[in-house]
């Protein structure tokens, strides 16, 4: 088994191998970050699609919080369902 | 968010590459002229290897952009690029510090590999600005691909053309006589180029499942938004 020389080759070597584990970590941290961002982005729209029925009035527990029915029927999105709900 | 096989693939690259790296210090031996030092080339030469390689992966990704008319394509191409970019900015590093340890220069203008390398990293380099400078996605689509295939096939043709250029300082790694390396640092040689071509491809995936989730994203809220 050779030695793992620490002299002035050894520095280069490490220098080399730093080098290539530091562009492949700061990549790996930036996806990572990017990927985090993304399920933070996805449950707060689940959050607002679904909204938290016990921050609403108890008299609006139980509809949807996006959809309605209106008085001829058809159904209507509200904006104020699509809004993040206050935590 | 990740496909179902990403974790055996990235759990397999980490093993590589951990073999990968004992093998280098704990297996091969010291090089009889250059001594430690030459332990750079493990991650050197497969690093330009895999690089070099994304290049034209990406450029055969393009061509299968243009004739599909698939954007998936477009953003496959993209990332192999990208990562090779980001490959061949490591090769160039770890380059220059084993030209400064073997031969007294960080660079040497007159050595046929390394500026050819340069050559290929700087053509690479304009993908970017081309790329984001167009807005229309259609286009910037099209152009890029163009670019990638055009760029991708220049990567083999500067390969050979350096191959017949005569060489003074570099040594020849890829040759039909093995390019005598002993068997086990040929095997280590082998190992490290697995375990790069492996981090490629799991990098490869990390980043265009990132890619996809964002356009998810995005084509959700612009639904949203819509039906607000």
């Amino acid at each position: 088994m050779p030695a793992l020389p620490l002299d002035e080759a050894g520095k280069y070597v490490a220098g080399a191998y730093v080098v290539f584990l530091t562009l492949i970590l700061i990549y790996v941290a930036i996806i990572g970050a990017k990927v985090a961002r993304i399920e933070r982005e996805v449950s707060e729209l689940l959050d607002m699609t679904e909204g938290d029925p016990l921050q609403r009035e108890p008299e609006e527990v139980g509809q949807s919080p996006t959809v309605q029915e209106s008085r001829d029927g058809e159904q209507s999105t509200q904006r104020a369902g699509l809004e993040a709900p206050p935590r | 968010m990740y496909s179902k096989g990403f974790r055996p693939l990235a759990l397999l690259t980490v093993v590589a590459v951990l073999a990968a790296f004992a093998l280098v210090f704990f297996y091969a031996p010291n090089e009889a002229d250059q001594g430690f030092i030459q332990k750079i080339f493990y991650v050197h030469v497969p690093m330009a290897i895999v690089a070099l390689g994304g290049f034209v992966v990406g450029g055969l990704m393009a061509v299968k952009h243009l004739r599909s008319d698939d954007p998936s394509w477009d953003m496959r191409s993209y990332v192999a690029i990208h990562l090779s970019i980001i490959l061949g900015v490591g090769v160039l590093v770890t380059g220059a510090i084993w030209a400064k340890a073997s031969w007294g220069h960080w660079w040497v203008w007159d050595e046929p590999v390394l500026v050819s390398f340069l050559v290929v990293f700087l053509l690479y380099c304009v993908y970017y600005p081309l790329r984001f400078s167009i807005e229309d996605p259609e286009r910037q689509a099209r152009y890029s691909s163009v670019f990638a295939i055009a760029a991708g096939a220049f990567v083999p043709i500067n390969f050979v053309a350096v191959r017949m250029a005569q060489s003074f300082t570099h040594p020849r790694v890829l040759s039909q006589t093995g390019g005598n390396l002993p068997g086990d640092m040929r095997l280590t040689f082998l190992v490290c180029i697995v375990a790069m071509t492996l981090l490629f491809v799991t990098l490869f995936k990390l980043e265009l499942t990132a890619k996809h989730a964002s356009m998810q994203l995005k084509r959700l809220r612009t639904r949203l938004e819509a039906t607000a």
